[in-house]
C-alpha cells in the first residue's frame, strides 16, 4: 500500500526514510504519557501522539517527526510539543541535512489549553533557531486531519512544505468559523469549498506549498528530499520579498470569494477542471500559472 | 486600562504612537532609549491585513533602525474568523510575522511584548509569543479559542469547560496562570516604565519559558520530555 | 477510564525481538505495546480502556489471545479508545507478528 493519505504516523516514517534507517527517540515504553489528559479521564498514547527520531533521506542524515492524526486529531499538548522542540534542538548540534516534520495536526490540543498553545508557540520558535542555525525544516502534509491551528503557523515557518491534493493547510478550520459565523460565511460540510480554499492544489497555486505530490509515499520521499536540497533562506531581504508577494496578493485576489476566482486570475481557463487533474498534469499545467 | 494609559505610563519620555484603524504604530521613550511600537487594539480580530501591517513594521525597523527595541502592545480576540482570510492563507501571513520577529531578533533587536487587555491563539502566537519577553496587565486574560467553538471541537459542553477554566490553571484565563506555566514573564503592575526597562535588560533571546515552567511548577514536564529528545 | 490488569502463566514461546507497537488509540480502536520481560517468567497484560465494565469481555478476549499465542517473559499494554473485541484481537495479533 502505498498511500501517504491512508497511513499510520508510524507507517508514512518507515515508508519515507530510507530501510531500517529510523531510530525512535523517546519510543512509546519510555510511556511520557499526558498529564493532563490523565486528568480529564480521557485515553493516552504512550508516545502522546507524535514519533520522533533519527533516520537517513536519500543517504542524507536527518532528523523526523511524525503527528499520529488518528490520537486527538494529532493537536499538539505538552509532551507531544516537548517532543518536537527537543528533536528540533537537536538539530542544532549534529551534522544534519535537515529536520523533516509529517504534519498532521489540529493545532493546540484544547484539552490542554494553555500548555498547548505554549507548545505550540515553543515549536514555532524552535523551527526557526534550527532554520537560522542553518538547518532547513521541511514539513510534509498530506494526511486526513491536515495541518491547522498554531501548527498551520508552524508549517509556514518551514523552509518549504510538500503537499498532496489531499492535504489542507490552514489557520482556522471550517467548522471552527462556521461555529463562529455562521454557515453563509463558511459551510465546513461542502467539501469542495473546503478544498478550493485550504488544499494543497490551492496552496501551491498560491505559492505557499512548495510541492505538489500525489498520495504516494515515494513522491512524498522524493519532494522531500529535494527540498531539503534546495537550499534555505532566512534573511532580510528574503522576508522583504516575501512582504512584497503577500502584499501583491491581497491587492490581486484581495477581492475574491472562491479559490476558482483567483485561479481564474491566474489563467487558468478552467478553473472548475482543477480538482479534476492528476498530480502531474496539474503541476505540468500551473508551471506558468501560479505565483512563485 | 486602554493603550493610550498604557503608552503614557511605559513612556514617561513621550511617545507618537497613533491608532490607525486598530493597528498601532510609532515610536515610544524609555529614559534614552527608543522603542519601536506596534500592536492592536479594540479586541481587534487579526486578519491577513493587519499581520501583514504589523510585519510591514518590524521589517521596516530591522532595514531602517538597527539595534532599536520593539514593543508589541497587544489587544486581540485572535485571529479572523472568515473564509476570505483562509483563502488568502492567513496562516501564511501570521508566519511570516512570526519570521520577521524571529529576523529581528537575529539582527540584534530586542523583542518585547505587552498583554495589556487580551490576546487569543493565532495573532498572539505570531506577535506576543514570539518575543524575547511576553508580560501582561494584572487583569489580561489569555485564551485558545472561544468557548463555543472549544465545545464543539471538543465534544464537552460548555458548562464543563466553563467551570474548568475557573479551577484549574491549565484551563484558566487569567494571566497569572500563564506566568505560573512560563508562557508570561511576568505581570507588569505600578511603575510599567520600570518594567520595561528591567525586560529589555532581561532580554537575550533565548527561549526560556520551558525552563521557567519548571521552575514556577507550572509545566513541569516541556523542560524534561525536550531534554531527554535533545540528549537520547 | 478503567484499568484492568491480566497474568498468564504457562506460556511456551518467549517473545523475540521488541519493544514493538501497532495501533492507533482513536475511536474505535487501540494501541498495544509488547516489551520482552526476561526477569517475569508470565505473560502479563495492562489494560488502560475507555470503555468501562466489560471486564470479563476483556478476560475472555485475552484468554483466547494467550492461547493463540501463549507468551511468556513479556508485557503487553494497551490503551484502548473502545475498540470491538474484534479489532482487540486482531491487533494483538499484530503485536505478536511485529516481534518477528
Amino acid at each position: 500500500m502505498h498511500s501517504y493519505y491512508e497511513k499510520s504516523a508510524r507507517a508514512r516514517i518507515d515508508a519515507v526514510v530510507d530501510a531500517a534507517s529510523f531510530r525512535e527517540i523517546l519510543p512509546p515504553q519510555a510511556r511520557m504519557l499526558s498529564p493532563h489528559l490523565q486528568a480529564l479521564d480521557l485515553p493516552v498514547a504512550f508516545d502522546d501522539g507524535v514519533i520522533t527520531g533519527a533516520a537517513t533521506l536519500e543517504g542524507l542524515p536527518i532528523l523526523i517527526a511524525a503527528q499520529e492524526g488518528g490520537f486527538m486529531g494529532g493537536a499538539v499538548g505538552e509532551v507531544h510539543g516537548a517532543k518536537l522542540v527537543g528533536l528540533l534542538q537537536r538539530a542544532v548540534h549534529g551534522q544534519l541535512a535537515g529536520v523533516v516534520l509529517l504534519l498532521e495536526s489540529g493545532g493546540v490540543r484544547l484539552q490542554e489549553a494553555n500548555a498547548g498553545l505554549i507548545a505550540v508557540s515553543e515549536v514555532i520558535r524552535a523551527i526557526l533557531a534550527s532554520r537560522a542555525a542553518g538547518v532547513p525544516v521541511v514539513g510534509a502534509i498530506g494526511g486526513q486531519y491536515g495541518c491547522f491551528g498554531g501548527m498551520g503557523i508552524a508549517a509556514a515557518c518551514c523552509t518549504a512544505i510538500v503537499m498532496s491534493e489531499e492535504g489542507r493547510l490552514g489557520l482556522s478550520g471550517p467548522e471552527v468559523i462556521e461555529t463562529a459565523r455562521g454557515v453563509e460565511e463558511f459551510d465546513s460540510r461542502d467539501r469542495a469549498r473546503v478544498w478550493r480554499t485550504v488544499g494543497g492544489k490551492h496552496r501551491y497555486l498560491l505559492g505557499d506549498a512548495a510541492a505538489l505530490v500525489d498520495d504516494s509515499v515515494d513522491a512524498f520521499r522524493n519532494a522531500i528530499a529535494r527540498a531539503i536540497r534546495a537550499g534555505d533562506r532566512l534573511d532580510l531581504d528574503a522576508l522583504e520579498r516575501e512582504q512584497e508577494l503577500l502584499d501583491a496578493r491581497l491587492q490581486r485576489f484581495g477581492q475574491c470569494t472562491d479559490g476558482e476566482d483567483i485561479w481564474r486570475l491566474l489563467g487558468w481557463p478552467e478553473p472548475d477542471r482543477v480538482p479534476l487533474l492528476t498530480a502531474t498534469e496539474f503541476v505540468a499545467q500551473a508551471r506558468e500559472r501560479r505565483v512563485r | 486600562m486602554n493603550w493610550q494609559a498604557v503608552a503614557s505610563r511605559l513612556f514617561p519620555q513621550g511617545h507618537n504612537i497613533v491608532a490607525d484603524d486598530a493597528l498601532l504604530a510609532g515610536t515610544g521613550r524609555n529614559g534614552d532609549v527608543v522603542f519601536e511600537v506596534t500592536g492592536s487594539t479594540e479586541h481587534t480580530e487579526i486578519g491577513v491585513d493587519l499581520a501583514l501591517a504589523m510585519a510591514r513594521r518590524v521589517l521596516a525597523t530591522v532595514r531602517n533602525h538597527p539595534g532599536r527595541p520593539i514593543l508589541f502592545l497587544i489587544d486581540t480576540a485572535g485571529q479572523r474568523l472568515r473564509h476570505r482570510d483562509e483563502l488568502l492563507g492567513i496562516n501564511r501571513y501570521m508566519g511570516h510575522l512570526a519570521k520577521c520577529v524571529e529576523l529581528a531578533r537575529m539582527r540584534g533587536h530586542r523583542v518585547i511584548a505587552l498583554v495589556y487587555d487580551q490576546a487569543l491563539s493565532g495573532g498572539f502566537l505570531a506577535s506576543g509569543m514570539m518575543a524575547d519577553v511576553c508580560a501582561a496587565l494584572p487583569d489580561a486574560e489569555i485564551r485558545v479559542m472561544n468557548l463555543p467553538a472549544m465545545a464543539r471541537v471538543t465534544r464537552q459542553p460548555e458548562e464543563r469547560l466553563r467551570a474548568l477554566a475557573t479551577k484549574s490553571p491549565v484551563f484558566a484565563p487569567g494571566a497569572i496562570n500563564y506566568v505560573q506555566m512560563g508562557g508570561i514573564d511576568s505581570i507588569w503592575d505600578g511603575d510599567l516604565a520600570a518594567c520595561l526597562r528591567d525586560a529589555l535588560a532581561r532580554a537575550d533571546g533565548h527561549d526560556r519559558r520551558s525552563e521557567e515552567g519548571l521552575e514556577r511548577g507550572g509545566r513541569v514536564l516541556a523542560k524534561p520530555v525536550a531534554e531527554r529528545v535533545l540528549s537520547e | 477510564m478503567e484499568r484492568l490488569h491480566f497474568s498468564f502463566e504457562g506460556g511456551t514461546r518467549r517473545a523475540g525481538k521488541g519493544p514493538r507497537i501497532v495501533g492507533v488509540v482513536a475511536s474505535g480502536n487501540l494501541e498495544v505495546l509488547i516489551e520482552p520481560r526476561p526477569e517475569v517468567s508470565a505473560c502479563t497484560i495492562d489494560v488502560n480502556t475507555a470503555a468501562v465494565g466489560f471486564g470479563t469481555t476483556w478476560e475472555a478476549v485475552l484468554r483466547d489471545f494467550f492461547e493463540r499465542h501463549p507468551l511468556s517473559h513479556v508485557q503487553i499494554s494497551i490503551n484502548d479508545a473502545g475498540a470491538t473485541p474484534a479489532i482487540v484481537a486482531l491487533r494483538l495479533d499484530q503485536a505478536v507478528e511485529a516481534l518477528e
